[in-house]
């Protein structure tokens, strides 16, 4: 059994035990890029296809059809990640064979499965010109699919015993909204006609703001839990997160209808919210692999209640 | 539905000999999980995992060996359970929690779900794996190999109830033997998992053994989770129409 303890910390360490500095749980098995690419392009699908809505509501068809047409490409290329991570591709239709609500990824292949058809009908539509009510409807009902698919990813990881993100489990989906909304402000602002394109604009500032904010709640309010999104590789891909969507957030503000600020804004938002989606499956797997993690907050919760219960007793330290 | 079984893993009768380990290895065809040299103790398997389903923790203290067997807890409240998207993980008759092979598409998402960290995704095969408790064995109408094989009935086998009895009447005499660090892990129906169907006595903390302290099935949130989710798809709603609003034609 080992004492944990890393010398360079600048924090004191807590004092804990542990199997050899063996891990206690096992990390997420998620390959690096299928997982991350797969929740950049869901949550791009999902807030496309809110934007699509919107602005076929309000009478802005080109943002309309190119945010339609992203809902429906971001849904199909995601799909393809979703079933290459499979250790066992061929049975992906497996994950129709069952609907439990118990299960964020149930939840979330059937949404895939229902938004990923609502946005293929829209884009065909738009794209064809043919059945023009049906489609109008399924760009509809995409807004209504659209939230689901940007925000359950954010239950997806936090319902698992992996520290980093069950803590996060309040903030999560915001940041995975904001997320969601900033990428898909950011490919609405790079295709569609600047003049058509202020929405856009506006979404991509917005979810900057969002997802920043989210972000800072989770390093803020989490303490112990929530040091993996701060340190090493983890960390520094938080770091460029932030700088870069909020870089191109702020630019979006005033990227007007300028050519050369567009680009450079859609591109640093897509670079932002996609050091997002990495860095936080690296937190993820960082703070399974370090035990740390695990035994000290379960050790203070456990004291926290005996304390509770038993309020005389002795303070429960959690030290052995 | 048959009675709920269990195993009882007494870590004071515990002599290291991985006799269960084998046993397990033998009867479920579990493939060769690595022959390493950890240069930490004599455990040789290291954790459970999805070709380690009995796994042997040695623990060098000053002046004693501790020993114990871990498995699977097949928890009441099982997490790999709850998150399994397409039911391969299902509760038997016997109240343990099963992978059935010819369903698992190899999700992974069971795998950082477990509070224990039991189960894994074996990658060259793609699935996730872990303790049956001897699924096959249990219809027939025997006990788990592993049970079966322990030389100290260190691992007891049988209905969950009997085994709470004993662990609480072995767990008094090592007491008032003066054993005061001897403590049950698992047995409690009131635990964040809601008890075990696999628990342990242990000499000294859980995390010494590479148990968590105090696990929690994390489902128990998830009603609260999705309603966080559902305010963040409001917010997102809602910050879409502020942008059109904002910008009208």
């Amino acid at each position: 059994m080992s004492r944990g303890g890393d010398s360079t910390a600048t924090v004191p360490e807590a004092d804990f035990r542990s199997y050899y500095g063996q891990p206690v749980l096992k990390p997420p098995v998620w390959h690096v890029p299928h997982m991350p690419l797969y929740l950049y392009l869901g949550g791009l699908s999902g807030a496309s296809s809110v934007i699509a809505a919107a602005a076929r509501l309000s009478g802005h068809d080109r943002l309309a059809l190119a945010a339609g047409v992203t809902a429906f490409a971001g849904a199909g290329l995601g799909s393809g990640f979703l079933v290459a991570e499979l250790g066992r591709p061929e049975r992906f239709l497996n994950m129709l064979r069952v609907f439990k609500v118990t299960s964020p990824m149930s939840v979330g292949s059937w949404t895939l499965a229902v938004h990923g058809g609502l946005t293929a009908a829209g884009a065909a539509s738009a794209v064809t010109g043919l059945l023009p009510l049906a489609g109008d409807a399924a760009v509809l009902a995409g807004a209504l699919t659209g939230p689901v698919m940007a925000t359950y990813t954010g239950v997806l990881l936090a319902d698992t015993a992996v520290p980093a993100w069950h803590a996060a489990r309040r903030e999560l989906p915001f940041l995975f909204a904001g997320s969601a909304l900033a990428s898909a402000g950011a490919v609405g602002m790079l295709t569609t006609p600047r003049a058509e394109a202020g929405p856009a604009r506006a979404a991509a500032a917005l979810g900057a703001v969002m997802e920043t904010a989210a972000a800072a709640v989770i390093e803020r309010r989490l303490g112990l839990e929530g040091e993996p999104y701060q340190r090493g590789k983890a960390g520094l891909l938080m770091k460029a997160s932030r700088a870069l969507t909020l870089a191109g957030g702020l630019l979006a503000t005033v990227a007007g209808r300028s050519r050369t600020l567009t680009a450079a804004s859609g591109l640093a938002i897509t670079a932002g919210v996609l050091c997002t989606r990495f860095g936080m499956l690296e937190a993820g797997k960082a703070s399974a692999l370090d035990p740390k993690y695990t035994v000290v907050p379960q050790r203070e919760r456990a004291a926290g209640r005996r304390l509770a219960v038993v309020p005389d007793q002795e303070n429960g330290s959690h030290t052995p | 539905m048959a009675e709920r079984v269990g195993f009882f893993t007494d870590s004071s009768v515990c002599i290291g000999c991985k006799a269960c380990e084998v046993a397990c290895k033998e009867w479920n065809g579990v493939p060769d999980d690595g022959f390493v040299f950890r240069a930490t103790s004599y455990d040789n398997t290291g954790q459970l995992g999805a070709d380690t389903w009995r796994h042997v923790a040695f623990i060098e203290q000053d002046g004693r060996w501790l020993m114990s067997s871990d498995v699977c807890k097949h928890c009441t409240n099982a997490a790999c359970l709850d998150v399994c998207p397409t039911g391969a993980l299902f509760r038997t008759e016997f109240d343990t929690v099963v992978v059935q092979p010819d369903i698992c598409n190899g999700c992974g998402y069971c795998v950082p779900a477990c509070p224990f960290g039991v189960i894994e995704r074996r990658e060259r095969d793609g699935r996730a794996w872990k303790c049956t408790m001897c699924y096959d064995r249990l219809r027939g109408g025997l006990e788990p190999a592993c049970a079966k094989a322990c030389p100290t009935d260190s691992i007891q086998f049988g209905p969950l109830d009997e085994l709470r009895e004993r662990a609480a009447a072995r767990l008094e005499r090592l007491h008032a033997d003066g054993v005061d660090e001897a403590r049950l892990y698992g047995e409690s129906p009131e635990d964040g998992v809601g008890g075990t169907g696999a628990f342990f006595l242990l000499l000294d903390e859980p995390e010494v053994y590479g148990l968590p302290p105090e696990p929690v099935v994390t489902t128990r949130d998830l009603p609260q989770m999705w309603r966080w989710a559902g305010g963040a798809s409001i917010a997102l709603v809602g910050a879409v129409a502020a942008c059109f609003l904002g910008s009208r034609r």
